[in-house]
């Protein structure tokens, strides 16, 4: 084992015979554009709600709820997708991100909510989640679109000015904590802070 | 000639009838004939102010004064009771839930809402600026009696 280890390195080591220095550049430099390029295209095609919602578990259970909601439908037609909110727009966070969805592949390859009880059973878990890391990012997928300092407090609702005012503009307290639930249903609320 | 004939009679009122239901069109809200399909009226936003309307009499269930558009009340979790349960008026400012929300059918006070009580738009409602379609002619009783203090000078 270590003699094969050894005899490999001892080719890596050695300089090119058959091969030109401005062949390896040149090669390498193109070998590694396909790859990269590659490997973001493939990385982006996980990025669309298509790709999400190819999967039965989110067509039928979250994408449906959200088909309702403001974020789907509304006047102005602009709307959010699925990595809108739930994919961070920045290289190493997207990665990050990413990189915990491969335990999202692990589920959907042993079906941990291929059923629509098994993804109400797990529902609070899977919300949880999502709650967790938009607190502690600072609600940064909400904000990616929705700027404190681009909003127009004459144009909300009396109600809107007086709790953005009070929690929002002061950073007491960040979206996510008052506005759960506006693009999926809810889970059970019972036990959950602020929830009755 | 004694007596009109009855047959005669009949005749008579069937054209009387006829005559005043032909003059008199039928009240409906329908604004096309039946077999076409009329146009729908624009629907129009909430109202979403923080400004409490009176009652029109003491039992009536206050309306919502604000848009509740996607709140969720269901066996899961209740949106108005995120603002106005008890413990969540101090941070929000909003309205306590009534105390008589709390009572059980035999009158005994429970900790939190009753499940009787639970579902919020059963009684209160938002409100759209509409006109509405039939009128009607409540009084409130304020107005009905004659002003209190004249009556109790008297």
């Amino acid at each position: 084992m270590f003699d094969l280890l050894k005899r490999y390195w001892k080719v890596l080591n050695s300089p090119s015979v058959h091969f030109s220095l401005a062949f390896l550049t040149l090669g390498g430099f193109v070998a590694g554009v396909i790859f990269w390029g590659g490997f973001n295209t493939a990385l982006e095609a996980t990025n669309t709600e298509k790709f999400c919602i190819s999967c039965h578990e989110m067509r039928d259970n979250v994408f449906a709820e959200l088909k309702s909601t403001i974020h789907y439908s509304n006047r102005s037609g602009v709307r959010a997708t699925c990595p809108d909110c739930h994919v961070p727009h920045e290289w190493t966070d997207k990665i990050a991100r990413k990189m915990q969805a491969s335990k999202e592949v692990w589920g959907k390859i042993f079906g941990t909510i291929s059923t629509r009880d098994k993804f109400v059973e797990k529902r609070l878990e899977l919300a949880q989640h999502e709650w967790a890391r938009l607190k502690s990012n600072n609600s940064l997928e909400c904000r990616n679109c929705h700027s404190p300092d681009s909003m127009d407090t004459t144009r909300q609702s009396p109600r809107a000015v007086e709790a953005h005012e009070k929690f929002l503009f002061t950073g007491e307290k960040t979206c996510i904590d008052c506005h759960k639930g506006i693009a999926h249903h809810l889970p059970d609320m019972s036990g959950v802070p602020e929830w009755q | 000639m004694k007596m009109t004939p009855k047959w005669l009679m009949a005749l008579a009122i069937i054209a009387i009838a006829g005559a005043a239901y032909a003059a008199e069109p039928i009240t409906t809200l329908r604004s096309t004939a039946p077999d076409q399909e009329s146009a729908a009226p624009r629907i129009s936003n909430f109202e979403d102010t923080d400004q409490k309307r009176p009652r029109n009499y003491p039992e009536q269930p206050p309306t919502i004064p604000h848009d509740i558009e996607g709140y969720q009340i269901d066996k899961n979790a209740n949106k108005c009771l995120s603002c106005h349960a008890r413990s969540r008026t101090g941070e929000s400012g909003a309205p306590m839930v009534s105390i008589t929300h709390f009572m059980d059918r035999d009158g005994q006070f429970l900790a939190a809402v009753s499940p009787r009580r639970y579902f919020c738009t059963q009684c209160h409602v938002s409100q759209r600026q509409v006109e509405p379609l039939v009128g009607n002619s409540f009084v409130d009783i304020d107005a009905l009696l004659p002003n209190n203090s004249t009556r109790i000078a008297e």
